[in-house]
């Protein structure tokens, strides 16, 4: 995967975030989330190891011990920022309080079912917070690459590895195009780039409808 | 206890734990860990046969992963296991028992043991891997987990400050779980940064009140 696909993925994640919204990014492709937000962003990155108000990236004057990220990376605090405990952390997922989770996943099915945490027989040691976002969040937008590195599709008819939770995607971004949950099903609206709509039939691995919105353009 | 004991000095404090004991352990990673009380456990004590709650298994020899390269954790309880690999390879091989539990849950179930909660509800995990074994209850037509509290023996947890009652206030995101933990345990050993006379702290700050901490300890 290059990192201008990435980019396009994240890019495309950005716009659809709304002003004021409080947002909870995952690791990979989200967290190019808060580079490509501008200056004149305004939404609220929260962190669930106890942080809302997430800044930059510190330059190395600026390094605290006591400030890091869920990926255990050092973040600054913006003005207005508050700490928080965990549980009070995920009290605000799992209560509806953060608006929408930008996460990675490894398969969405077309019932919008989420496997993001785990490979059958590989990893099934690290969850962290993938369940209680997934579940706890308002809107949940999965970015991901449209195959696995072997290829294979990842949006899927039913996912084989193991669920995060079933029915939790909202939108799911892939370097092709943007699928929408509408009625239990995922439905085809965009396509990004040069992508056609054959393109996304070969790279997906079930049956979809396809309502596009007019807005490749934009 | 409604006062702590101490300052004492770490060797002191962690000879509370014994064999087979539930140990909770604060921080996110290795920040908010008490790594002086971690250090002092794995040099100072033989207790073994000890049961880990603790949201990472440390990392390869820092902090909790030192206790683990000395075989002493029987089973981890925690969120992710996987930044440790050594971690993860005690539980492949057999040398540790792992019970993997969603970030928030595991939370909770610390919060609701502090809290006198016997047990909630939460839609986390329902239809999947982690709610195996576990009772489901389907509330307003949504599947939910029943989720028991998690309860230890000993937390050891680290605060940035502390005046000498136990009152503690911690800073940043090293706050994640230590809080919490300081309520779940029969024992509370607080590891504190800076303690300071009673009086010291502003009473509108305090994170947790000194009722919880049982003995204070100075870090190195």
């Amino acid at each position: 995967m290059t990192s201008d696909v990435k980019h396009l993925i994240a890019g495309r994640a950005v716009q659809e975030l709304r002003p004021g919204e409080i947002v909870n990014l995952g690791i990979g492709i989200p967290n190019l989330v808060p580079g490509l937000l501008g200056d004149d962003a305004s939404v609220f990155l929260h962190t669930e190891n106890g942080l809302l108000g997430v800044g930059p990236r510190p330059g190395e004057d600026e390094l605290d011990p006591d400030l890091i990220d869920a990926a255990k990376q050092p973040v600054t605090a913006l003005a207005g920022a508050a700490y928080f405990d965990s549980a009070q952390s995920f009290a605000m997922i799992r209560g509806g309080h953060v608006d929408v989770a930008v996460l990675g996943a490894l398969q969405v099915s077309i019932a919008g079912d989420i496997a993001n945490w785990a490979v059958p027989g590989k990893d099934v040691l690290g969850v962290g917070g993938a369940m209680d976002l997934v579940v706890g969040a308002r809107r949940v937008i999965v970015t991901m690459t449209a195959t696995s590195s072997s290829g294979e599709p990842k949006v899927v008819a039913e996912c084989t590895y193991p669920l995060t939770a079933r029915g939790a995607a909202d939108v799911v971004i892939t370097e092709l195009s943007v699928f929408r949950l509408r009625d239990g099903a995922l439905v085809l609206t965009e396509l990004l780039g040069d992508a056609t709509v054959e393109q996304v039939l070969a790279a997906t691995g079930a049956p979809f409808d396809i309502d596009l919105e007019d807005r490749r353009a934009a | 206890m409604t006062v702590a004991r101490g300052p004492v000095e770490p060797e002191e404090a962690v000879s509370a734990i014994r064999s087979g004991d539930t140990v909770m352990v604060g921080g996110f990673g290795l920040v908010g860990a008490p790594l002086t009380l971690i250090d002092a456990l794995v040099e100072t004590s033989d207790a073994d046969e000890l049961t880990i709650v603790s949201n990472n298994i440390g990392e390869p020899g820092r902090g909790l992963g030192k206790l683990l390269r000395e075989g002493r954790i029987k089973r981890g309880i925690s969120s992710y296991f996987t930044s440790n690999p050594e971690a993860v390879a005690a539980v492949n091989s057999g040398d540790m028992e792992a019970t993997l539990v969603p970030q928030g849950t595991f939370a909770e179930a610390i919060r609701a043991a502090g809290a006198g909660i016997a047990g909630f509800l939460t839609p986390v995990g329902a239809g999947t891997l982690l709610a195996e074994g576990k009772e489901e209850h389907v509330v307003g037509g949504v599947p939910h987990v029943l989720e028991r509290p998690i309860h230890a023996d000993v937390a050891l947890v680290y605060a940035a400050r502390g005046d000498e009652l136990g009152n503690l206030w911690y800073r940043h995101t090293a706050r994640n779980f230590n809080p919490l933990m300081a309520t779940a345990a029969r024992v509370t050993i607080a590891e504190v940064g800076e303690i300071v006379p009673i009086g010291g702290l502003d009473p509108e700050s305090i994170h947790t009140p000194h009722l919880y901490v049982d003995q204070l300890v100075w870090p190195r």
